[in-house]
């Protein structure tokens, strides 16, 4: 079963990951039509950010879980890949030590640490990228899920998860480089990462991991499952009533949306260059929610097109009124929440009424 | 260690070179403390004459045998010698005590204390003092500080007699130097110098022959929590340092019961930190209590709230620079209506629309939030503002040699409480606490008893607001005011309002109060930002246990 907008969404991505490629490669820097690298890896954070606003999407609009706190799985997912590529830089560091990071060598470390080890094959680390976020989703969610903490209790204490994460990391001793995180990398994958074709591989690639978690989000919200956990969102002591066991549908929807965070945090890192324990910050979850609510909660291609729209509008304000970026994300917030519970998905139904009449 | 007593010597210096500067002036000063000379002035004049041209170890001679003599003037003299005042004239060789003016030397003669004009620079010749003659000098002029009429200066005085006998280079010998402490200890009346003439005597009869003597020193010791005392104590458990045994065991005995008396007094400090951050805690939650937990609204702006009551704070105090501590007390009040204000117009606007949906005002409200940072950002700038704390909520309460307590976190802790308890009284004994409660219980039969519940709403919702920019006015005494204040708080406040559970303010007070000392008792031992990891850990898991807080709503309210 296909539906129209799940074909719109998937032929435009398709259009895209080809379109921005030919118009970066084919056509010459002169020619209007021609994409900057700045803007191919630009798309491409985009696409990394929509795909964090699918996993929102799904555990918030189709399970009823406010998530205050993915932006933890995201940067996790961020710092598995980052220790890959400080990993790849070698002896090329400001120290030149072969195994060691720099900052490890500032802060007169002499052995890597346990938990670094392994980091240096890309199999593992990209292995990682998962299970790291995956776990830490099962372990919360199996604490909170089980003892039916739910609604605003829940909302809080995913906050207090990402806040806590953000001090730690924060952490000289925490051995993830601190304040300052990780930055200065060279390679993925033995290909230089400035190189104008590694920045299309990545877009490209972050297209296709958008597509595929769209794909794979929809056939979890259409199968079965999926309408069990649509039936926790709206009546979940109904739905504990019918016999379903309502913790274990919060609990695989919760690590299935931490895993596909974590993967948009991989694919993030390596095309922005650099991972802190800023992304941790309790501020950047609460912007991934609005996306979600702004693009219509409850609609997989909603929560892309948010992320989407509220991204670009962010970069363009940011650059050309730097100081409206707050009253606008402000308003935004308040407004759709107001006058739009249904985000702008909403309006489409309204607007092809009109159309017709 | 050597600092202190060098920065003390400089202070005392300080103090005694003023009282000479008024000798000088007056040109008729006459000692008051000096007893009747006991021996010709004579003496004490060829003492002054020989001071000039005299070796170090001469010059410690004469200074105590001037001190013992106390002729008149042999004080400002000292004092003098000691301040690096006392010169010699090159041309006739006699000494003079100085004060540098502006047209040369201001002389005064020590002798007579008079005055005797002023002369250029280029003549005098300095008589020099060295540190074994500073001390010499120091323990001479504490003698007469004995007899002054201020504690302080007494005080002083006894620490510095004290010291001599550690270093034993007295101006007179150490029996007289006790002897003195005796008859002053019979004459004193100021409790705070008399202990600590008895702790100085006893410490020094640690040091005496006779076993016995020393055991009844330790005895009067054991209750003693001076850091000094304990060191001592500490060293004579060696048997280098302490022959008999017996003492050796009683001096363990002591320090042991100090080491419990010192542990039970660093408990009440940390509690006492515990409390006040708790408060800080309280203050920033309990408006929160009033808006999450009796109106169901998550108020998200609420740290902003406060910010706001910081900033009122900042304003009041450039409109009364005068009188910072009348500020401070206006911006109590100015603070609950400004941010009370804003909490009605974010009410009518925003929140209104939302009721029974908590996770989208969470969403409406953290949009408020960020248009109120960037308005203050656009009005204050991004910079930090200062708010100066007034006089009176400066220094702190000395309770004993182990504990002390500031008083801006007494302050804190006291003020806390009357919120609380004005919180209390407003929700429990007036109309507006009566409907405020009848609606969080049951919206529409609130309604049909004619409670206007749109009103109630909004001045639940500036209640809650108000108290958030009292609260604001507090932090304002504690950290710097800046547009991110409020962002530092809020998760913290929604820790504690969700630990002691909703629709309970005493939850509220408990959980912040137990929180704030959770996290200072972790603090020693983990530091302070993994202490706070830790105690959001212990949050998260104690919410799985008792998913509604410490005090849960019981009954039908629960359920809605």
């Amino acid at each position: 079963m296909v539906d129209r907008p799940a074909l719109i969404l998937l032929a435009l991505l398709a259009a895209l990951g080809v379109l921005v490629p030919l118009l970066n490669v084919g056509v010459p820097e002169s020619s209007a039509l021609h994409v900057t690298t700045y803007t191919v890896a630009l798309l491409g954070k985009y696409m990394t950010y929509a795909l964090l606003a699918l996993a929102v999407d799904l555990v918030w609009g189709y399970c009823g879980i406010l998530t205050l706190g993915h932006s933890a799985f995201f940067a996790l997912g961020g710092y598995a890949m980052g220790m890959y590529l400080m990993r790849q830089i070698g002896a090329r560091g400001v120290y030149g030590n072969a195994l060691l990071p720099d900052f490890m060598v500032f802060l007169n470390w002499k052995a890597l640490p346990w938990y670094w080890h392994g980091f240096d094959m890309f199999w593992f680390a990209a292995l990682m990228v998962l299970v790291v976020p995956g776990l830490l989703a099962l372990l919360f969610g199996w604490l909170a899920f089980r003892s039916r903490v739910t609604g605003v209790y829940l909302s809080i204490i995913t906050q207090a998860l990402t806040y806590a994460l953000m001090l730690a990391f924060f952490r000289n001793d925490m051995g993830f480089g601190g304040n300052n995180g990780f930055t200065d990398f060279k390679d993925l994958l033995g290909l230089d990462l400035h190189a104008p074709a590694m920045r299309i591989g990545l877009f490209v690639f972050s297209v296709a991991a958008l597509a595929g978690g769209y794909l794979l989000c929809r056939f979890v919200v259409t199968s079965r499952a999926g309408r069990v956990i649509e039936a926790v969102r709206d009546a979940e002591s109904r739905a504990r009533f019918l016999g379903y066991r309502v913790e274990s549908y919060k609990l695989w929807v919760f690590v299935f949306s931490a895993m596909l965070a974590g993967v948009a945090g991989a694919l993030y890192v390596p095309q922005v260059g650099i991972i802190n324990p800023g992304e941790f910050a309790p501020l950047n979850s609460i912007e991934v929610v609005i996306w979600v609510a702004i693009g219509g909660r409850g609609t997989l291609y909603g929560a892309v097109a948010g992320a989407l729209v509220v991204n670009y509008a962010k970069t363009y304000l940011t650059g050309a009124l730097p100081e409206m970026w707050l009253y606008a994300l402000g308003a935004l917030f308040v407004l759709v929440t107001v006058l739009l519970p249904k985000g702008l998905v909403g309006l489409l139904p309204l607007a092809r009424k009109r159309l017709v009449s | 260690m050597a600092v202190a007593i060098w920065m003390a010597g400089a202070v005392a210096g300080e103090c005694l070179s003023v009282g000479v500067a008024v000798a000088a002036e007056s040109s008729s000063a006459t000692t008051l403390e000096a007893p009747p000379a006991a021996s010709s002035p004579g003496s004490f004049a060829a003492a002054v004459a020989e001071l000039k041209d005299a070796s170090y170890s001469r010059k410690a001679e004469l200074i105590r045998s001037m001190a013992e003599q106390r002729q008149q003037g042999t004080k400002e003299l000292l004092a003098a010698l000691l301040n690096g005042d006392v010169y010699a004239r090159t041309s006739d060789g006699k000494v003079f005590i100085v004060a540098p003016g502006t047209s040369g030397y201001a002389l005064t003669d020590p002798l007579t204390g008079r005055g005797a004009g002023t002369e250029p620079e280029g003549g005098f010749e300095k008589v020099g003092i060295n540190n074994a003659l500073r001390r010499v000098l120091r323990s001479a002029l504490a003698h007469f500080d004995l007899s002054s009429a201020d504690e302080g200066v007494r005080l002083a005085a006894v620490k510095e007699l004290l010291r001599s006998f550690d270093e034993g280079a007295t101006a007179t010998g150490a029996g007289d130097v006790r002897a003195l402490l005796q008859s002053q200890l019979e004459k004193e009346r100021d409790a705070s110098v008399k202990r600590e003439i008895e702790t100085g005597l006893a410490l020094a009869a640690l040091g005496d022959s006779s076993p016995q003597q020393r055991l009844a020193a330790i005895d009067s010791l054991a209750s003693s929590l001076n850091p000094d005392v304990y060191n001592r104590l500490v060293a004579l458990r060696d048997p280098a340092a302490e022959p008999e045994a017996t003492v050796r065991a009683a001096a363990a005995r002591a320090v042991r019961r100090i080491d419990s008396w010192r542990s039970f007094y660093g408990i009440i400090e940390t509690l006492f930190f515990g409390l006040s951050l708790g408060s800080v805690l309280v203050l920033a939650a309990i408006g929160l209590a009033i808006t999450f937990g009796v109106m169901g609204v998550i108020n998200m702006a609420h740290g902003e709230l406060m910010m706001l009551g910081a900033y009122t704070a900042y304003v009041m105090q450039l409109l009364l620079p005068d009188a910072i501590g009348a500020s401070v007390v206006l911006a109590i009040p100015a603070a609950f209506l400004v941010a009370g204000l804003a909490g009605v117009l974010i009410e009518r606007f925003v929140v209104r629309f939302l009721y029974g949906r908590p996770l989208e005002t969470l969403l409406a409200t953290f949009g408020v939030s960020l248009i109120l940072q960037q308005v203050v950002r656009d009005i204050f700038t991004a910079n930090n503002r200062p708010v100066v704390a007034p006089s009176w909520m400066a220094g702190s309460l000395q309770v004993n040699d182990a504990l002390s307590i500031t008083y801006n976190r007494l302050v804190i802790v006291l003020f806390a409480m009357a919120v609380f308890v004005i919180l209390q009284l407003v929700l429990r004994r007036t109309r507006l606490g009566l409907e405020v409660r009848a609606v969080a219980q049951n919206r529409l039969m609130a309604k049909a008893m004619g409670v206007r519940t749109d009103r109630v709403d909004a001045l639940t919702f500036g209640l809650g607001s108000g108290i958030a920019g009292v609260a604001g006015v507090a932090l304002s005494q504690l950290t710097n005011v800046g547009p991110n204040l409020g962002q530092s708080y809020i998760v913290d406040s929604f820790m504690v309002v969700v630990f002691g559970g909703v629709g309970n303010l005493w939850g509220t007070l408990i959980g912040g109060m137990s929180l704030g000392v959770i996290n200072k008792i972790l603090e020693p031992y983990a530091g302070a930002v993994l202490g706070k990891i830790l105690v959001l850990i212990c949050l998260i898991l104690f919410i799985q246990r008792r998913p509604r807080g410490l005090f849960p709503q019981k009954g039908r309210a629960a359920e809605a």
